[in-house]
Protein backbone atom coordinates (compact mmCIF):
# COMPACT_ATOMS: atom_id res chain seq x y z
CA UNK A 1 0.00 0.00 0.00
CA UNK A 2 2.86 2.44 0.78
CA UNK A 3 6.12 2.06 -0.59
CA UNK A 4 8.61 4.17 0.61
CA UNK A 5 12.57 3.84 -1.15
CA UNK A 6 15.09 5.93 -0.35
CA UNK A 7 13.43 8.97 0.99
CA UNK A 8 15.45 11.66 2.06
CA UNK A 9 14.53 15.49 3.08
CA UNK A 10 16.93 17.70 3.70
CA UNK A 11 16.59 21.73 4.81
CA UNK A 12 19.66 23.83 4.17
CA UNK A 13 22.33 21.61 5.22
CA UNK A 14 20.42 19.82 8.25
CA UNK A 15 19.05 16.19 6.89
CA UNK A 16 15.63 15.56 8.51
CA UNK A 17 15.37 11.90 6.82
CA UNK A 18 18.33 10.38 5.85
CA UNK A 19 17.69 7.74 2.85
CA UNK A 20 14.62 5.82 4.59
CA UNK A 21 13.02 2.62 3.18
CA UNK A 22 10.30 0.73 4.20
CA UNK A 23 6.97 -0.75 2.80
CA UNK A 24 3.43 -0.73 4.55
CA UNK A 25 0.82 -3.53 3.73
CA UNK A 26 -2.84 -2.84 2.98
CA UNK A 27 -4.84 -3.15 6.43
CA UNK A 28 -1.60 -2.76 8.52
CA UNK A 29 -1.44 -1.00 11.36
CA UNK A 30 1.98 0.85 11.71
CA UNK A 31 4.11 2.98 14.55
CA UNK A 32 6.44 5.34 13.67
CA UNK A 33 8.46 5.25 16.60
CA UNK A 34 11.45 7.75 17.38
CA UNK A 35 12.72 10.19 20.11
CA UNK A 36 11.83 14.27 19.67
CA UNK A 37 13.59 15.25 15.92
CA UNK A 38 14.03 12.17 14.74
CA UNK A 39 12.14 12.95 10.92
CA UNK A 40 8.91 11.19 11.91
CA UNK A 41 6.82 14.46 11.12
CA UNK A 42 9.39 15.12 8.11
CA UNK A 43 8.61 12.06 6.49
CA UNK A 44 4.55 11.65 7.52
CA UNK A 45 4.67 15.34 5.72
CA UNK A 46 6.10 13.71 2.33
CA UNK A 47 3.98 10.99 2.64
CA UNK A 48 0.71 13.04 2.51
CA UNK A 49 2.40 15.63 0.05
CA UNK A 50 2.62 18.41 2.18
CA UNK A 51 6.63 18.41 1.39
CA UNK A 52 8.47 17.23 -1.82
CA UNK A 53 11.24 14.86 -0.68
CA UNK A 54 14.75 16.07 -1.62
CA UNK A 55 15.61 12.44 -2.82
CA UNK A 56 13.82 9.31 -3.36
CA UNK A 57 10.31 7.86 -3.93
CA UNK A 58 6.88 7.38 -2.13
CA UNK A 59 4.02 6.16 -3.31
CA UNK A 60 1.23 5.06 -2.29
CA UNK A 61 -1.49 3.19 -3.23
CA UNK A 62 0.83 2.92 -6.24
CA UNK A 63 0.66 6.79 -6.98
CA UNK A 64 3.78 8.78 -6.53
CA UNK A 65 3.88 11.53 -4.17
CA UNK A 66 5.84 13.48 -6.42
CA UNK A 67 4.17 12.88 -9.99
CA UNK A 68 0.45 12.27 -8.73
CA UNK A 69 -0.04 14.54 -5.51
CA UNK A 70 -4.11 14.93 -6.09
CA UNK A 71 -4.51 11.57 -6.53
CA UNK A 72 -2.24 10.36 -3.44
CA UNK A 73 -4.41 12.76 -1.83
CA UNK A 74 -7.58 11.84 -2.86
CA UNK A 75 -6.81 8.89 -0.45
CA UNK A 76 -4.97 9.78 1.93
CA UNK A 77 -6.38 11.43 5.82
CA UNK A 78 -4.28 13.03 7.35
CA UNK A 79 -3.88 14.39 11.30
CA UNK A 80 -0.74 16.45 12.18
CA UNK A 81 0.23 16.88 15.50
CA UNK A 82 -1.75 20.11 15.96
CA UNK A 83 -5.37 19.17 14.68
CA UNK A 84 -5.31 21.79 11.51
CA UNK A 85 -9.00 23.50 12.59
CA UNK A 86 -11.10 26.57 12.30
CA UNK A 87 -11.64 28.28 15.39
CA UNK A 88 -14.29 30.29 14.63
CA UNK A 89 -16.17 27.47 13.06
CA UNK A 90 -18.82 25.23 14.39
CA UNK A 91 -18.02 21.25 14.73
CA UNK A 92 -20.24 19.89 11.97
CA UNK A 93 -19.73 22.94 10.02
CA UNK A 94 -16.28 22.22 9.92
CA UNK A 95 -16.53 18.80 9.03
CA UNK A 96 -18.56 19.38 5.91
CA UNK A 97 -16.17 21.70 4.93
CA UNK A 98 -13.16 19.86 5.15
CA UNK A 99 -15.76 16.64 3.25
CA UNK A 100 -16.07 19.01 0.34
CA UNK A 101 -12.59 20.17 0.01
CA UNK A 102 -12.20 16.21 0.18
CA UNK A 103 -14.08 15.55 -2.73
CA UNK A 104 -17.11 13.82 -1.05
CA UNK A 105 -20.19 13.78 -3.23
CA UNK A 106 -22.91 16.02 -1.95
CA UNK A 107 -25.32 13.49 -1.64
CA UNK A 108 -23.04 11.47 1.14
CA UNK A 109 -21.97 14.51 2.62
CA UNK A 110 -24.24 14.82 5.29
CA UNK A 111 -24.14 10.97 6.33
CA UNK A 112 -20.53 11.05 6.27
CA UNK A 113 -20.16 13.75 8.66
CA UNK A 114 -22.74 11.99 11.15
CA UNK A 115 -21.14 8.85 10.52
CA UNK A 116 -17.84 10.01 11.39
CA UNK A 117 -19.04 12.26 14.66
CA UNK A 118 -20.67 8.64 15.44
CA UNK A 119 -17.37 6.79 15.19
CA UNK A 120 -15.52 9.71 16.85
CA UNK A 121 -18.24 10.13 19.54
CA UNK A 122 -18.41 13.92 19.30
CA UNK A 123 -22.16 14.17 18.23
CA UNK A 124 -22.80 16.16 21.30
CA UNK A 125 -20.67 18.97 20.18
CA UNK A 126 -21.78 19.45 16.56
CA UNK A 127 -22.72 22.80 17.25
CA UNK A 128 -19.97 23.70 19.31
CA UNK A 129 -17.82 26.28 18.16
CA UNK A 130 -14.09 24.91 17.63
CA UNK A 131 -12.30 27.58 19.73
CA UNK A 132 -14.49 26.32 22.81
CA UNK A 133 -13.70 22.78 22.61
CA UNK A 134 -11.39 21.14 25.04
CA UNK A 135 -8.19 19.66 24.05
CA UNK A 136 -9.69 15.84 23.45
CA UNK A 137 -12.51 16.74 21.97
CA UNK A 138 -10.30 18.92 19.39
CA UNK A 139 -8.09 15.65 18.88
CA UNK A 140 -11.22 13.50 18.13
CA UNK A 141 -12.44 16.41 15.66
CA UNK A 142 -9.37 16.34 13.75
CA UNK A 143 -9.32 12.49 13.17
CA UNK A 144 -13.10 12.89 12.41
CA UNK A 145 -11.41 15.38 9.63
CA UNK A 146 -8.90 12.75 8.81
CA UNK A 147 -11.23 9.96 8.30
CA UNK A 148 -14.52 12.10 6.36
CA UNK A 149 -13.68 10.46 3.01
CA UNK A 150 -13.17 7.44 4.17
CA UNK A 151 -9.12 7.36 2.99
CA UNK A 152 -7.39 4.34 2.34
CA UNK A 153 -4.40 5.61 4.26
CA UNK A 154 -4.80 7.47 7.41
CA UNK A 155 -1.41 9.41 8.58
CA UNK A 156 -1.69 9.97 12.52
CA UNK A 157 0.93 12.44 13.64
CA UNK A 158 1.59 11.88 17.70
CA UNK A 159 -2.16 11.45 17.96
CA UNK A 160 -2.43 10.93 21.56
CA UNK A 161 -0.21 13.96 22.40
CA UNK A 162 -1.14 16.05 25.19
CA UNK A 163 -4.73 13.72 26.11
CA UNK A 164 -4.89 13.03 29.32
CA UNK A 165 -4.84 8.62 30.46
CA UNK A 166 -8.84 8.26 29.74
CA UNK A 167 -8.60 9.94 26.36
CA UNK A 168 -5.58 8.10 25.48
CA UNK A 169 -6.95 4.62 25.73
CA UNK A 170 -10.37 6.12 23.86
CA UNK A 171 -8.07 7.22 21.22
CA UNK A 172 -6.35 4.20 21.07
CA UNK A 173 -9.57 1.88 21.14
CA UNK A 174 -10.81 4.38 18.02
CA UNK A 175 -7.86 3.86 15.70
CA UNK A 176 -7.80 0.06 16.30
CA UNK A 177 -11.88 -0.01 15.80
CA UNK A 178 -10.97 2.03 12.36
CA UNK A 179 -8.44 -0.40 11.23
CA UNK A 180 -10.80 -2.68 11.68
CA UNK A 181 -13.78 -1.38 10.65
CA UNK A 182 -12.96 0.70 7.20
CA UNK A 183 -9.80 -1.75 6.44
CA UNK A 184 -7.44 2.04 6.81
CA UNK A 185 -4.30 1.38 6.65
CA UNK A 186 -2.66 3.52 9.13
CA UNK A 187 0.50 5.00 10.10
CA UNK A 188 0.99 6.72 13.45
CA UNK A 189 3.71 8.39 14.86
CA UNK A 190 4.62 8.32 18.47
CA UNK A 191 7.17 8.21 21.07
CA UNK A 192 5.94 6.66 23.91
CA UNK A 193 6.79 2.84 23.68
CA UNK A 194 3.33 0.88 24.89
CA UNK A 195 1.47 2.75 22.29
CA UNK A 196 2.99 1.06 19.46
CA UNK A 197 2.79 -2.32 21.42
CA UNK A 198 -0.77 -1.73 22.32
CA UNK A 199 -2.34 -0.30 18.82
CA UNK A 200 0.52 -1.22 16.31
CA UNK A 201 1.48 -4.73 14.33
CA UNK A 202 4.87 -3.55 12.90
CA UNK A 203 7.02 -1.00 13.81
CA UNK A 204 9.21 1.47 12.13
CA UNK A 205 12.32 3.05 14.43
CA UNK A 206 14.06 6.05 13.32
CA UNK A 207 16.42 8.23 15.15
CA UNK A 208 18.05 10.96 13.58
CA UNK A 209 16.92 10.59 10.58
CA UNK A 210 18.07 7.16 9.83
CA UNK A 211 15.94 4.15 9.76
CA UNK A 212 17.14 2.36 12.92
CA UNK A 213 14.68 -0.70 12.62
CA UNK A 214 11.52 -2.13 11.04
CA UNK A 215 10.04 -4.87 12.48
CA UNK A 216 7.04 -6.58 13.85
CA UNK A 217 5.75 -5.56 17.55
CA UNK A 218 5.76 -9.31 18.64
CA UNK A 219 9.33 -9.59 17.47
CA UNK A 220 10.44 -6.34 18.83
CA UNK A 221 9.17 -6.83 22.15
CA UNK A 222 10.23 -10.23 22.44
CA UNK A 223 14.07 -9.07 21.85
CA UNK A 224 13.30 -6.11 24.46
CA UNK A 225 12.21 -8.75 26.46
CA UNK A 226 15.09 -10.71 25.89
CA UNK A 227 16.41 -8.47 28.66
CA UNK A 228 14.26 -8.03 31.30
CA UNK A 229 14.20 -4.97 33.77
CA UNK A 230 12.60 -6.14 37.27
CA UNK A 231 12.03 -3.65 40.63
CA UNK A 232 11.84 -5.64 43.70
CA UNK A 233 10.95 -4.17 47.09
CA UNK A 234 12.23 -6.36 49.92
CA UNK A 235 11.18 -5.63 53.57
CA UNK A 236 12.29 -7.63 56.90
CA UNK A 237 9.82 -9.07 58.96
CA UNK A 238 10.96 -7.35 61.76
CA UNK A 239 13.80 -4.81 62.74
CA UNK A 240 16.43 -4.34 60.55
CA UNK A 241 17.14 -5.35 56.89
CA UNK A 242 20.37 -6.24 55.94
CA UNK A 243 20.69 -4.71 52.75
CA UNK A 244 24.25 -6.07 51.19
CA UNK A 245 22.70 -9.24 52.41
CA UNK A 246 19.71 -9.15 50.26
CA UNK A 247 21.65 -7.78 47.52
CA UNK A 248 23.85 -10.78 47.66
CA UNK A 249 20.94 -12.93 47.62
CA UNK A 250 19.40 -11.28 44.68
CA UNK A 251 22.80 -11.55 42.74
CA UNK A 252 22.85 -15.17 43.09
CA UNK A 253 19.24 -16.10 41.55
CA UNK A 254 20.07 -17.81 38.27
CA UNK A 255 20.20 -15.42 35.42
CA UNK A 256 20.60 -12.34 37.43
CA UNK A 257 22.73 -10.06 35.59
CA UNK A 258 22.83 -6.70 37.30
CA UNK A 259 21.50 -5.74 41.15
CA UNK A 260 21.52 -1.94 41.56
CA UNK A 261 20.05 -0.83 45.14
CA UNK A 262 18.38 2.32 44.68
CA UNK A 263 16.58 3.31 47.91
CA UNK A 264 17.40 1.93 51.48
CA UNK A 265 15.20 2.94 54.56
CA UNK A 266 16.43 0.76 57.17
CA UNK A 267 13.35 -1.75 57.09
CA UNK A 268 13.18 -2.35 53.25
CA UNK A 269 15.09 -1.71 50.08
CA UNK A 270 14.55 -1.41 46.97
CA UNK A 271 16.63 -2.56 44.12
CA UNK A 272 16.61 -2.92 40.30
CA UNK A 273 17.71 -6.46 38.97
CA UNK A 274 18.11 -6.89 35.58
CA UNK A 275 18.59 -10.29 33.94
CA UNK A 276 20.60 -12.08 31.69
CA UNK A 277 19.13 -12.32 27.75
CA UNK A 278 16.54 -14.57 27.23
CA UNK A 279 15.85 -15.26 30.89
CA UNK A 280 12.79 -14.84 32.77
CA UNK A 281 13.44 -13.80 36.26
CA UNK A 282 10.91 -13.00 38.73
CA UNK A 283 9.70 -16.68 39.64
CA UNK A 284 13.16 -16.96 41.25
CA UNK A 285 13.58 -13.56 42.43
CA UNK A 286 10.04 -13.88 44.85
CA UNK A 287 11.25 -17.25 45.54
CA UNK A 288 14.58 -16.57 46.81
CA UNK A 289 13.39 -13.47 48.97
CA UNK A 290 10.72 -15.49 50.58
CA UNK A 291 13.19 -18.11 51.61
CA UNK A 292 15.58 -15.88 52.56
CA UNK A 293 12.90 -14.89 55.54
CA UNK A 294 11.72 -11.74 54.01
CA UNK A 295 8.87 -10.04 53.36
CA UNK A 296 8.48 -9.16 49.22
CA UNK A 297 6.16 -6.08 49.12
CA UNK A 298 6.61 -5.60 45.61
CA UNK A 299 7.85 -7.35 42.62
CA UNK A 300 7.37 -5.36 39.39
CA UNK A 301 8.59 -5.46 35.90
CA UNK A 302 9.83 -2.20 34.76
CA UNK A 303 9.17 -0.44 31.73
CA UNK A 304 11.47 0.62 29.11
CA UNK A 305 11.99 3.88 28.27
CA UNK A 306 12.58 4.75 24.71
CA UNK A 307 16.09 5.35 25.40
CA UNK A 308 17.03 1.66 27.15
CA UNK A 309 15.49 0.76 23.94
CA UNK A 310 17.38 2.67 21.34
CA UNK A 311 20.54 1.88 23.38
CA UNK A 312 19.57 -1.29 23.05
CA UNK A 313 18.90 -0.95 19.52
CA UNK A 314 21.58 0.71 18.40
CA UNK A 315 24.04 -1.48 20.00
CA UNK A 316 23.75 -4.79 18.28
CA UNK A 317 23.73 -2.10 14.89
CA UNK A 318 24.99 -4.55 12.54
CA UNK A 319 21.65 -7.15 13.19
CA UNK A 320 19.16 -4.62 12.99
CA UNK A 321 20.66 -3.54 10.03
CA UNK A 322 20.24 -6.29 8.32
CA UNK A 323 16.88 -6.69 9.48
CA UNK A 324 16.19 -3.20 8.25
CA UNK A 325 17.44 -4.07 4.59
CA UNK A 326 15.86 -7.67 4.48
CA UNK A 327 12.57 -5.00 4.70
CA UNK A 328 13.44 -2.85 2.26
CA UNK A 329 14.01 -5.30 -0.52
CA UNK B 1 -14.45 25.06 -10.12
CA UNK B 2 -16.41 23.33 -7.19
CA UNK B 3 -13.23 23.38 -4.87
CA UNK B 4 -12.94 27.56 -5.23
CA UNK B 5 -16.31 27.82 -4.41
CA UNK B 6 -15.89 25.89 -1.46
CA UNK B 7 -12.74 27.62 -0.13
CA UNK B 8 -14.65 31.18 -1.11
CA UNK B 9 -17.38 30.33 0.94
CA UNK B 10 -15.47 29.47 4.40
CA UNK B 11 -13.15 32.31 3.56
CA UNK B 12 -16.01 34.93 3.38
CA UNK B 13 -17.85 33.33 6.21
CA UNK B 14 -14.27 33.50 8.41
CA UNK B 15 -14.16 37.47 7.57
CA UNK B 16 -17.99 37.99 8.91
CA UNK B 17 -17.20 35.35 11.93
CA UNK B 18 -14.26 36.82 13.23
CA UNK B 19 -15.75 40.71 12.74
CA UNK B 20 -12.81 41.77 10.67
CA UNK B 21 -15.59 42.64 7.71
CA UNK B 22 -17.77 44.69 10.12
CA UNK B 23 -15.05 46.44 11.85
CA UNK B 24 -13.93 47.61 8.06
CA UNK B 25 -17.37 48.26 7.03
CA UNK B 26 -17.77 50.31 10.39
CA UNK B 27 -14.42 52.13 9.69
CA UNK B 28 -15.37 52.62 5.92
CA UNK B 29 -18.59 54.10 7.13
CA UNK B 30 -16.73 56.79 8.82
CA UNK B 31 -14.49 57.84 6.96
CA UNK B 32 -16.49 58.00 3.96
CA UNK B 33 -19.25 59.33 5.91
CA UNK B 34 -16.95 61.98 6.59
CA UNK B 35 -15.41 63.09 3.02
CA UNK B 36 -19.06 62.80 1.64
CA UNK B 37 -20.32 65.07 4.30
CA UNK B 38 -17.72 67.60 3.91
CA UNK B 39 -18.03 67.24 -0.18
CA UNK B 40 -21.88 67.62 -0.20
CA UNK B 41 -21.22 70.85 2.06
CA UNK B 42 -18.89 72.19 0.49
CA UNK B 43 -20.78 71.91 -2.71
CA UNK B 44 -23.86 73.42 -1.31
CA UNK B 45 -22.09 76.56 0.00
CA UNK B 46 -20.50 77.13 -3.40
CA UNK B 47 -23.85 76.68 -5.30
CA UNK B 48 -25.24 79.06 -2.82
CA UNK B 49 -22.40 81.70 -3.48
CA UNK B 50 -22.93 80.86 -7.48
CA UNK B 51 -26.26 81.24 -7.60
CA UNK B 52 -26.22 84.73 -5.45
CA UNK B 53 -24.05 85.64 -7.82
CA UNK B 54 -26.57 85.81 -10.94
CA UNK B 55 -24.80 82.53 -11.99
CA UNK B 56 -27.72 80.50 -13.87
CA UNK B 57 -25.97 77.27 -14.72
CA UNK B 58 -26.65 74.73 -12.11
CA UNK B 59 -23.42 73.15 -10.74
CA UNK B 60 -22.49 69.75 -11.75
CA UNK B 61 -22.42 67.07 -8.61
CA UNK B 62 -20.60 64.30 -10.58
CA UNK B 63 -17.77 67.08 -10.62
CA UNK B 64 -17.65 68.57 -7.11
CA UNK B 65 -18.92 65.56 -4.95
CA UNK B 66 -18.55 62.19 -6.84
CA UNK B 67 -15.30 62.39 -8.22
CA UNK B 68 -13.46 64.12 -5.62
CA UNK B 69 -15.29 61.18 -2.66
CA UNK B 70 -14.09 58.61 -5.21
CA UNK B 71 -10.77 60.05 -5.54
CA UNK B 72 -10.46 59.79 -1.64
CA UNK B 73 -12.01 56.44 -1.28
CA UNK B 74 -8.89 55.45 -3.67
CA UNK B 75 -6.70 56.34 -1.15
CA UNK B 76 -8.60 55.09 1.52
CA UNK B 77 -8.52 51.60 -0.14
CA UNK B 78 -4.57 51.73 0.30
CA UNK B 79 -5.23 51.32 4.25
CA UNK B 80 -8.16 48.76 4.15
CA UNK B 81 -6.73 46.62 1.47
CA UNK B 82 -3.74 45.49 3.86
CA UNK B 83 -5.68 44.87 6.40
CA UNK B 84 -8.50 42.57 4.45
CA UNK B 85 -5.19 40.34 3.04
CA UNK B 86 -3.20 40.03 6.33
CA UNK B 87 -5.01 36.90 7.49
CA UNK B 88 -5.05 34.87 4.11
CA UNK B 89 -2.39 32.71 4.44
CA UNK B 90 -0.41 33.85 7.16
CA UNK B 91 -3.59 32.95 9.52
CA UNK B 92 -3.56 29.28 7.89
CA UNK B 93 0.02 28.90 8.54
CA UNK B 94 0.28 30.15 11.79
CA UNK B 95 -2.58 28.00 12.88
CA UNK B 96 -1.68 24.79 11.17
CA UNK B 97 -4.56 24.78 9.03
CA UNK B 98 -2.95 25.24 5.63
CA UNK B 99 -1.65 21.68 6.10
CA UNK B 100 -5.27 20.44 5.37
CA UNK B 101 -5.86 22.68 2.40
CA UNK B 102 -2.34 21.42 1.52
CA UNK B 103 -2.87 17.88 1.98
CA UNK B 104 -6.33 17.92 0.33
CA UNK B 105 -7.07 17.34 -3.38
CA UNK B 106 -6.92 20.75 -4.12
CA UNK B 107 -4.89 22.84 -6.59
CA UNK B 108 -2.67 25.75 -5.31
CA UNK B 109 -4.32 28.03 -8.11
CA UNK B 110 -7.86 26.96 -7.08
CA UNK B 111 -6.91 27.89 -3.16
CA UNK B 112 -5.34 31.09 -4.37
CA UNK B 113 -8.24 32.23 -6.67
CA UNK B 114 -10.94 31.28 -3.52
CA UNK B 115 -9.39 33.26 -0.70
CA UNK B 116 -8.54 36.50 -3.42
CA UNK B 117 -12.09 36.31 -4.72
CA UNK B 118 -13.12 36.25 -0.98
CA UNK B 119 -11.18 39.33 -0.11
CA UNK B 120 -12.76 41.10 -3.67
CA UNK B 121 -16.19 40.27 -2.36
CA UNK B 122 -15.39 41.87 0.92
CA UNK B 123 -14.05 45.07 -0.38
CA UNK B 124 -16.85 44.90 -2.97
CA UNK B 125 -19.11 44.72 0.04
CA UNK B 126 -17.53 47.65 2.03
CA UNK B 127 -17.57 49.97 -0.97
CA UNK B 128 -20.76 49.38 -0.91
CA UNK B 129 -21.82 51.24 1.81
CA UNK B 130 -20.59 53.98 -0.11
CA UNK B 131 -23.57 53.38 -2.30
CA UNK B 132 -26.15 54.73 1.05
CA UNK B 133 -24.15 58.01 1.17
CA UNK B 134 -24.78 58.42 -2.90
CA UNK B 135 -28.36 57.29 -2.49
CA UNK B 136 -29.20 60.81 -1.40
CA UNK B 137 -27.21 62.25 -4.39
CA UNK B 138 -30.03 61.02 -6.08
CA UNK B 139 -32.73 61.65 -3.81
CA UNK B 140 -31.92 65.28 -3.36
CA UNK B 141 -30.27 66.02 -7.21
CA UNK B 142 -29.70 64.58 -10.75
CA UNK B 143 -26.27 63.16 -10.48
CA UNK B 144 -25.27 60.78 -13.78
CA UNK B 145 -25.23 57.84 -12.63
CA UNK B 146 -22.68 56.48 -15.01
CA UNK B 147 -19.47 57.87 -14.75
CA UNK B 148 -20.47 56.56 -10.78
CA UNK B 149 -20.59 53.02 -12.21
CA UNK B 150 -17.51 53.69 -14.03
CA UNK B 151 -15.77 55.35 -10.79
CA UNK B 152 -16.89 52.33 -8.55
CA UNK B 153 -15.44 49.54 -11.50
CA UNK B 154 -12.02 51.80 -11.02
CA UNK B 155 -12.02 51.15 -7.53
CA UNK B 156 -12.79 47.24 -7.73
CA UNK B 157 -9.82 47.24 -10.50
CA UNK B 158 -7.47 49.10 -8.26
CA UNK B 159 -8.69 47.20 -4.96
CA UNK B 160 -8.24 43.46 -6.92
CA UNK B 161 -4.90 44.46 -7.75
CA UNK B 162 -3.84 45.27 -4.32
CA UNK B 163 -5.71 42.45 -2.84
CA UNK B 164 -3.63 40.49 -5.30
CA UNK B 165 -0.29 41.78 -3.86
CA UNK B 166 -1.34 41.89 -0.43
CA UNK B 167 -2.52 38.06 -0.53
CA UNK B 168 1.08 37.45 -2.21
CA UNK B 169 3.03 38.76 1.44
CA UNK B 170 0.55 36.79 2.98
CA UNK B 171 1.79 33.69 1.90
CA UNK B 172 5.73 34.97 2.73
CA UNK B 173 5.04 34.94 6.73
CA UNK B 174 3.26 33.55 9.83
CA UNK B 175 2.47 36.83 11.41
CA UNK B 176 -0.25 38.89 10.42
CA UNK B 177 1.00 42.16 11.76
CA UNK B 178 4.07 41.60 9.60
CA UNK B 179 1.73 41.00 6.48
CA UNK B 180 -0.23 43.91 7.24
CA UNK B 181 2.86 46.26 7.95
CA UNK B 182 4.27 44.97 4.54
CA UNK B 183 1.32 45.16 2.95
CA UNK B 184 0.43 48.68 3.81
CA UNK B 185 4.26 49.90 2.77
CA UNK B 186 3.76 48.55 -0.41
CA UNK B 187 0.76 49.85 -0.90
CA UNK B 188 1.72 53.08 -0.39
CA UNK B 189 4.73 53.38 -2.12
CA UNK B 190 2.56 52.27 -5.21
CA UNK B 191 0.50 55.66 -4.36
CA UNK B 192 3.55 57.91 -4.43
CA UNK B 193 5.27 57.00 -7.07
CA UNK B 194 3.08 58.87 -9.06
CA UNK B 195 4.43 61.75 -7.15
CA UNK B 196 7.53 61.89 -8.91
CA UNK B 197 5.89 63.83 -11.89
CA UNK B 198 5.50 66.55 -10.23
CA UNK B 199 9.46 67.66 -10.28
CA UNK B 200 11.02 65.17 -12.97
CA UNK B 201 9.68 64.83 -16.61
CA UNK B 202 12.08 62.74 -17.87
CA UNK B 203 11.19 58.93 -19.22
CA UNK B 204 12.61 57.26 -16.19
CA UNK B 205 10.00 59.20 -14.30
CA UNK B 206 7.32 58.49 -16.62
CA UNK B 207 8.17 54.95 -15.70
CA UNK B 208 8.44 54.80 -12.33
CA UNK B 209 4.79 57.04 -11.96
CA UNK B 210 3.42 54.28 -14.77
CA UNK B 211 3.27 51.84 -11.81
CA UNK B 212 1.23 54.37 -8.93
CA UNK B 213 -2.05 52.64 -8.82
CA UNK B 214 -3.68 55.69 -8.03
CA UNK B 215 -2.55 57.47 -11.21
CA UNK B 216 -4.65 54.58 -12.84
CA UNK B 217 -7.62 55.55 -11.13
CA UNK B 218 -7.85 59.07 -12.07
CA UNK B 219 -9.73 58.68 -15.40
CA UNK B 220 -11.88 56.05 -13.87
CA UNK B 221 -12.70 59.04 -11.54
CA UNK B 222 -13.64 61.02 -14.33
CA UNK B 223 -16.09 58.05 -15.40
CA UNK B 224 -13.93 57.78 -18.09
CA UNK B 225 -12.94 53.91 -19.18
CA UNK B 226 -8.93 53.50 -20.67
CA UNK B 227 -8.02 50.59 -21.83
CA UNK B 228 -4.46 51.27 -20.71
CA UNK B 229 -5.66 51.61 -16.98
CA UNK B 230 -7.58 48.41 -17.33
CA UNK B 231 -4.82 46.49 -19.05
CA UNK B 232 -2.63 47.89 -15.96
CA UNK B 233 -4.86 46.48 -13.40
CA UNK B 234 -5.71 43.46 -14.68
CA UNK B 235 -2.02 42.59 -15.69
CA UNK B 236 -1.34 43.42 -11.89
CA UNK B 237 -3.42 40.93 -10.97
CA UNK B 238 -2.24 38.42 -12.58
CA UNK B 239 1.44 39.43 -11.61
CA UNK B 240 0.14 39.08 -7.78
CA UNK B 241 -1.05 36.08 -8.03
CA UNK B 242 1.51 34.76 -9.58
CA UNK B 243 3.72 35.65 -7.37
CA UNK B 244 1.37 34.21 -5.24
CA UNK B 245 1.50 30.73 -6.55
CA UNK B 246 4.95 30.64 -6.56
CA UNK B 247 5.51 31.53 -3.26
CA UNK B 248 3.19 28.42 -2.20
CA UNK B 249 5.08 25.98 -4.11
CA UNK B 250 8.03 27.38 -2.57
CA UNK B 251 6.65 27.20 0.85
CA UNK B 252 6.19 23.34 0.26
CA UNK B 253 10.19 23.52 -0.79
CA UNK B 254 11.11 25.85 2.61
CA UNK B 255 8.24 24.66 5.44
Amino acid sequence: MINVEGLTKRYGRTVAVDSISFTVEKGQIVGFLGPNGAGKTTTMRVLTCFLPPTAGTATLAGYDVIKQPLEVKRRIGYLPETPPLYPEMEVGEYLAFAGRIKGVAKSDLARRVDEVMDLCAIGDVRKKLISKLSKGYRQRVGLAQAIIHNPDVLILDEPTAGLDPKQIIETRELIKSLAKAGAHTIILSTHILPEVEQTCEKVIIINKGKLVATDSVDNLTHRLRGCESVAVDVAARDGKLDAAAAQRKLEQVPGVGRVVMKENRGDRCLFEVESLERRQIRPELARAVVEAGWNLNELRPMAMSLEEIFLQVTSTEEEHEAVAAGESK
Amino acid sequence: MKNIWVIYRKELKSYFSSWIAWILMAFFALVFGWFFYSATAYFVSRSMQAMMMGGSMPMNMNEWIIRPVLMNVSVIGLFVIPMITMRLFAEEKRSGTIELLMTSPVRDYEMIAAKWLAALTLWAGILAVSALNLAYLFIYGTPDWKPILVGYLGLLLQGGCLLALGTFISTLTRNQIIAVGVTFAVCLMLWILDWVTGFETATWARIVSYFSVVAHFEAFSKGVIDTKDIIFYVSAIFFGLFLTARSMEALRWRA
